[in-house]
């Protein structure tokens, strides 16, 4: 077991098992340390949230010289995904590996159950609200239920956009897919 | 001697699967190109985000089908040259997408009908035994049912608003329901993808759509029937009037300098 994904088990006990099976899929890749070069890499509009917490990473691969970055976009219109590979393949040299090939796949379809627990407290952190089941949606200040929906879609395709009724706040929801 | 045209490309030569998918892309693209026709001038702001977040999730449909589409050819063009260097009598969109934008009410009846039935087709498509369209198909029919929980309202919404914001949702199916037939018919080669698994069988659909479009309508006590007159022929590349100037403007850039780069 990897460093990285151990502590995130301790945030929140009960893991959601889509997202158990890709850390024991991390865990049993032989390239942990490859994974460990791209949990500096972060979506470019979401500060801190990283490519693993985001789900967007699937896999990395070795064979001889090259590295595969498998990754798969949000939404199909996702704009980031070029940034996301550009900054993947950065992070790649950086860290000493010259021949990255970025692999964008679409099955599995991503979905929002593919976020880390991490990922779900730094949307937080941002003031987004993090998908939720059971369709309520929490101020991400106040931590008030008392909101209420303005617009289906926010600034991007991935969120929509609600006013907390209590502090007023004009907030992201990040939506359930 | 008789000189070949650069861009040749008949419809008729390709494959039943390049005919399928390519036609698949140009309905996302045409109907993306119209929704991000509204980019700042949509009623207000929050309107304006929504559209353009539907536009670019139909252009991310578009570029996953196109990018298939020109595997499947082979011959070396990609995405961009697919959708930037086909005249209009290539393009072979149903035209239903290819209508101009028209007021607020034209745009969101248009797309509850389509959201409506692309909820019914993806919900199939996913099934298809090729798997990159499988695969598209299970991407676009999440994003499709959300389309469908905004539009939905809004059609309720405005048919029960003024008298103005109802005379335009009528106006809007009037012009319509000429264009809805289309969705449901089938060509002899999209038949035979049916056969083997690959495509949809479009016309198993119309019922359910008919009786969804119907209750939903008949909640503001409008009455739906499409026509019996329906104008058809996107898929042979035969359009309306309107295509060909969309394409103008969409393709000016790639036509007037050429392989230019953003």
């Amino acid at each position: 077991m990897t460093n990285t994904t151990e502590p995130l088990t301790k945030v929140i006990p009960t893991l959601h098992p889509i997202y158990a099976e890709r850390v024991s899929f991390r865990n049993n890749s032989d390239c942990a340390e490859l994974w460990q070069v791209l949990d500096i890499v972060c979506d470019p509009e979401l500060p801190g949230l990283t490519l693993w917490d985001l789900g967007v990473l699937q896999n990395v691969k070795r064979k001889g010289n090259l590295i595969t970055v498998v990754i798969t976009p949000t939404y199909s219109g996702c704009p980031a995904v070029n940034a996301m590979s550009e900054d993947a393949i950065k992070a790649m040299n950086d860290a000493g590996y010259a021949t990255v090939l970025i692999e964008v796949v679409l099955a599995p379809a991503w979905n929002t159950d593919m976020i880390s627990p991490a990922g779900k407290q730094q949307l937080k952190a941002l003031h987004i609200a993090p998908p939720r089941h059971d369709d309520s949606v929490d101020c991400p200040v106040c931590h008030s239920s008392d909101s209420q929906l303005l617009s289906e879609f926010g600034s991007t395709a991935c969120k929509a956009m609600y006013r907390c009724n209590d502090c007023m706040e004009v907030f992201d929801y990040f939506k359930k897919l | 001697m008789k000189k070949k045209a650069v861009n040749t490309f008949d419809i008729e030569q390709q494959s039943p699967l390049s005919r399928f998918v390519l036609g698949l892309a140009d309905d996302s693209l045409v109907l993306s190109h119209r929704l991000s026709q509204w980019c700042s001038k949509a009623p207000y702001l929050e309107e304006d985000i929504a559209l353009s977040n539907v536009a670019l999730d139909y252009i991310g449909r578009a570029r996953m089908f196109y990018q298939y589409a020109a595997k499947i050819e082979g011959k070396g063009r990609n995405e961009d040259d697919l959708a930037y260097l086909r005249d209009e009598r290539q393009y072979t969109n149903l035209l239903i997408h290819e209508l101009p934008k028209g007021d607020f009410a034209f745009t969101m009846v248009r797309q509850f009908l389509v959201d409506v039935f692309y909820n019914m087709y993806l919900e199939q498509l996913v099934k298809s035994t090729d798997v990159t369209i499988a695969a598209v198909a299970a991407k676009a029919v999440k994003e499709t049912r959300y389309h469908l929980k905004r539009s939905e309202p809004w059609i309720t919404q405005l048919s029960q608003g003024t008298n103005e914001s109802r005379q335009r949702i009528l106006r809007a199916l009037d012009e319509l329901k000429d264009f809805t037939g289309e969705l449901f018919e089938m060509l002899d080669w999209e038949s035979q993808l049916v056969k083997t698994g690959v495509a949809v069988d479009r016309t198993m659909l119309k019922t359910s759509w008919d009786g969804y479009v119907q209750k939903l309508l008949a909640v503001s006590d409008i009455e739906y029937q499409d026509s019996k007159l329906q104008i058809r022929g996107g898929r042979n590349g035969i359009h309306t009037e309107h295509l060909g100037q969309m394409l103008c403007e969409m393709q000016y850039l790639q036509r007037s300098y050429p392989n230019m780069n953003w």
